[in-house]
């Protein structure tokens, strides 16, 4: 009896032990590809944790929480120290690379690993302090078992509070920056930070901040949610109005508090956000996965670069106003014509297809034989700002106001579509194109429309593209864009508007602000796109669970409800 | 009154007939059940029709028009509808879209109304949607609207099925093993509403059945087919009682009389 308990216990260590050793991997991977020491430089509190040593921790606590493998009812002892075995053995590999890269010169072969890193790892002891990996390690990992254990929805307003932490810390020099000027800014600033970054005092207070309030708001949803469904139909109609008013009021001011650097950070996210929003219809509502989308992107740009440009290629000097719809017509065309070809191929055979069609379009505008046109190599220049009733569209600030517009207007075109029956189609076709047909849809049709209308969309960003670096050049419309505009609709989520706009934020935004991440840029691409798919395959703002819990509140499936709510579609279009 | 008639129909796959010199006749406002053992060209003549193969040989007339070569989004336009074997929804959409689905083609209001949410489109949409809830209403699935369809129980799936090709208001509709996989109740409920498809809509039924009880008790004509070859028609008690289908579905040893050991 005690043998085999102590079998069974052995067998779970080793396990526990296993699962630490694969995190302590991922931890190692870290180190020896230089994020660790590149992240360190970051300070999230300073002198207390910075984000290379946070990347470290990440990996202990994860170890610990993965091997814990608490049930409910059973005791806590046994998944604690799990918990911690798992989170020393993730520690003991940064340890062991801590002995061997002080004894031995690692850096032949890895480039990173240098004495800088080997000193953030042991907190500055060199080989002496090779244990404090392992011993953190295991405490770390007693905190993610007891995360396990107490996981209950109760520990999310502290998630939260950690999180606000987080970002405050590391994005603390666009704080500071933005705190800068005016009385109230300048206390809040003393408050929380120090020269070098968020003080820990500062710290305390974002936490304790964040924390109530997402605690307060965990509480109230429920209430302001009801409140709202049991209020009249018009006043529900104007609480819209001025939750609606609200936010324009936020976007109008947002770039006058945001300063320059976050304006064009915030210009590019809704670029990419409009390509993703376009490609979306394609790949999201549709189904036909497009890998060329960056064709639309450039013809947008050259078209509008040619109607408007007043320097050597410029065509007919017309003003963007009247530019920008010819270009979403040339896109609308040009998304036809390519889709023409590839309509009776399917699946992977069509990714491969529509590949060619972005690489086409950039070789064509490279081209010798289209350089008295296109300026090959060389680019169109010379393209003027917008101008509206003398208002400029001069820099990142104003053009901010256009990109929001624009994605306002997609995300609202879109929506509808995609609640009619040109999006029931589109959807069924996603389903099943063998059925959608047997049930007299026209496949041709929806199907060019999709592209058509994809198009669209990617040719007004293609457009604003243009505008906003007042030159287009064909090096712009690399492949990459397709992959980053498909990259961003798989992480927000397939099919889902506001998953692109997340998508966007995190993975245009994020590298932009954290300059550290740009040399990591397609490793965290790859890293985020497997994880994804692992952990969370619909997405961060997935489509259809936004939707169905539009409806939990009066439908709960199981039950005979009379079918007299609105249907899965005017609920959302609302 | 034929509906739908075929003459001569061959489809080859490679070196393999499917379906050889088939001649076919429905008769409007009939039951008709095609059986026949496995592989012996049931489903092949069902894609023929709709228009997803193309037969090499022969031709077939659906209401007096010739259909061949048409697409299949085309022929479901002149008014055949279908089932399919292994229930194919389309399951990450609700009940009631996978009916709007249906209806598609029969909707006319241009998709760009759409964006301005004019009073036609609203208009179009709010009677489509009565007209789906009236639908699910006569198939018995009153409440699942919002449901995704994958979330139905198995009969449920075969019932909106049939919903969705009703939807296309068909004048033939085509059922591939509507019972397969369901329990004898089941059964008798999916026969008799088979039946009203027929008295009250007024639709013809073609369909493809391997459960002997159901195709003797509802079908007005039965049509037996092995290897791609029409072996017998007539009443389902004449071709119970044909030497040629006892033989096609039991072997000849059978008729020659004594079980082989």
């Amino acid at each position: 009896m005690a043998d085999s308990l102590r079998a069974g216990g052995g067998g779970r260590l080793a396990e526990a032990a296993r699962v630490g050793l694969i995190w302590g991997l991922i931890a190692l991977f870290f180190a020896i590809v230089g994020m660790v020491e590149a992240f360190a430089g970051r300070q999230i509190v300073v002198g207390v944790v910075s984000l290379g040593v946070a990347l470290v921790a990440v990996t202990g606590l994860s170890a610990g929480y993965r091997a814990s493998r608490w049930q409910k009812g059973s005791p806590i002892g046994p998944p604690l120290l799990r918990g911690a075995v798992a989170g020393a053995a993730s520690g003991l590999v940064v340890s062991l690379l801590v002995v061997a890269g002080t004894g031995v010169n690692l850096r032949a072969m890895f480039v990173s690993a240098s004495p800088e890193l080997f000193g953030i790892l042991s907190m500055g002891r060199g080989m002496a302090g090779a244990y404090i990996p392992t011993v953190g390690g295991a405490v770390l990992g007693l905190a993610g078992a007891a995360v396990s254990i107490l996981a209950s929805p109760r520990l999310r307003p502290l998630a939260t509070g950690l999180a606000a932490v987080l970002a405050v810390g590391v994005f603390q020099e666009l704080l500071q920056l933005l705190l800068a000027e005016g009385a109230v800014q300048s206390a809040v600033r003393a408050l929380l930070f120090e020269s070098e970054g968020l003080s820990p005092r500062g710290a305390a207070v974002v936490l304790a901040v964040g924390w109530t309030l997402a605690a307060v708001w965990r509480r109230r949803r429920e209430g302001a949610r009801d409140w709202y469904l049991t209020q009249g139909a018009s006043r529900q109609r104007s609480i819209r109005l001025v939750a609606y008013l609200m936010i324009i009021a936020g976007v109008i001011v947002l770039p006058h508090f945001a300063g320059l650097f976050l304006s064009q950070v915030l210009v590019l996210v809704g670029l990419f956000a409009l390509l993703g929003l376009g490609l979306n219809v394609v790949v999201g509502f549709a189904g036909l996965l497009d890998l060329g989308y960056v064709a639309f992107f450039a013809i947008g740009a050259y078209a509008v670069g040619l109607l408007t440009s007043v320097g050597e290629h410029g065509l007919l000097h017309l003003s963007f106003w009247v530019a920008a719809p010819i270009a979403m017509v040339v896109s609308l065309i040009a998304g036809v014509l390519l889709g023409i070809p590839v309509l009776r191929i399917r699946g992977d055979y069509l990714a491969i297809a529509t590949l060619g069609f972005g690489e086409i379009i950039r070789v064509l505008v490279l081209s010798d034989f289209l350089r008295p046109w296109l300026g090959g190599s060389q680019g169109v220049l010379a393209i003027p700002r917008p101008m509206i009733l003398g208002y400029e569209f001069a820099g990142p600030e104003q053009l901010f106001y256009l990109v929001v517009a624009s994605c306002a207007l997609v995300v609202v075109v879109a929506g509808r579509l995609r609640d009619s029956r040109l999006g029931r189609a589109w959807m069924a076709v996603r389903e099943d194109e063998d059925v959608a047909e047997a049930m007299g849809i026209n496949l041709v049709n929806i199907k060019l429309l999709a592209f058509g209308i994809g198009a669209t969309f990617g040719g007004i960003s293609g457009a604003i593209f243009a505008v906003m670096l007042g030159s287009v050049f064909p090096h712009s419309f690399q492949l990459l864009i397709s992959i980053n505009a498909l990259a961003l609709i798989i992480v927000g989520g397939m099919g889902s508007m506001p998953g692109v706009i997340v998508g966007s934020l995190v993975l245009v935004g994020l590298p932009e602000l954290l300059r550290e991440f740009a040399e990591f840029r397609f490793l965290v691409y790859g890293a985020a796109l497997v994880v994804m798919m692992q952990v969370r395959p619909e997405g961060l703002w997935p489509a259809a669970a936004l939707r169905r819990e539009l409806h939990e509140a009066n439908h709960v499936p199981g039950l005979l409800a009379p079918d007299g709510d609105g249907t899965g579609q005017q609920g959302a279009g609302a | 009154m034929a509906i739908l008639a075929s003459h001569g129909l061959t489809k080859r796959f490679g070196g393999l007939v499917a379906l050889n010199r088939l001649e076919i006749t429905v008769a409007e406002r009939s039951i008709h059940s095609i059986i026949g053992p496995n592989g012996a060209g049931k489903t092949t003549y069902f894609n023929c029709i709709t228009g997803f193969y193309r037969a090499d040989e022969g031709e077939t007339h659906f209401a007096e028009r010739a259909i061949d070569g048409m697409t299949p989004d085309k022929i479901a336009h002149l008014g055949i509808a279908r089932t399919y074997q292994n229930i194919r929804l389309f399951s990450n959409m609700t009940v009631l879209e996978n009916i709007l689905v249906g209806m598609h083609y029969r909707l006319r209001v241009p998709w760009i109304t759409a964006v301005f949410r004019t009073p036609a489109m609203l208009a179009e949409e709010e009677s489509a949607t009565a007209e789906a809830r009236e639908l699910l209403g006569f198939v018995g699935l009153t409440g699942r609207g919002d449901w995704l369809a994958k979330n139905l129980p198995y009969g449920e799936q075969r019932r909106l099925e049939v919903a969705r090709a009703l939807a296309t208001r068909p004048r033939l509709l085509l059922l591939d093993e509507p019972t397969a996989g369901m329990n004898p109740r089941e059964t008798i409920e999916m026969m008799g509403f088979i039946r009203r498809l027929r008295d009250e809509l007024g639709i013809t039924v073609l369909l493809i059945e391997h459960q002997m009880r159901v195709v003797m008790g509802i079908s007005e004509l039965v049509t037996v087919l092995d290897f791609g070859t029409k072996i017998s028609e007539g009443t389902p008690g004449e071709v119970q009682a044909d030497p040629r289908v006892i033989e096609a579905y039991l072997g000849t040893r059978k008729i020659a009389g004594g079980l082989p050991h």
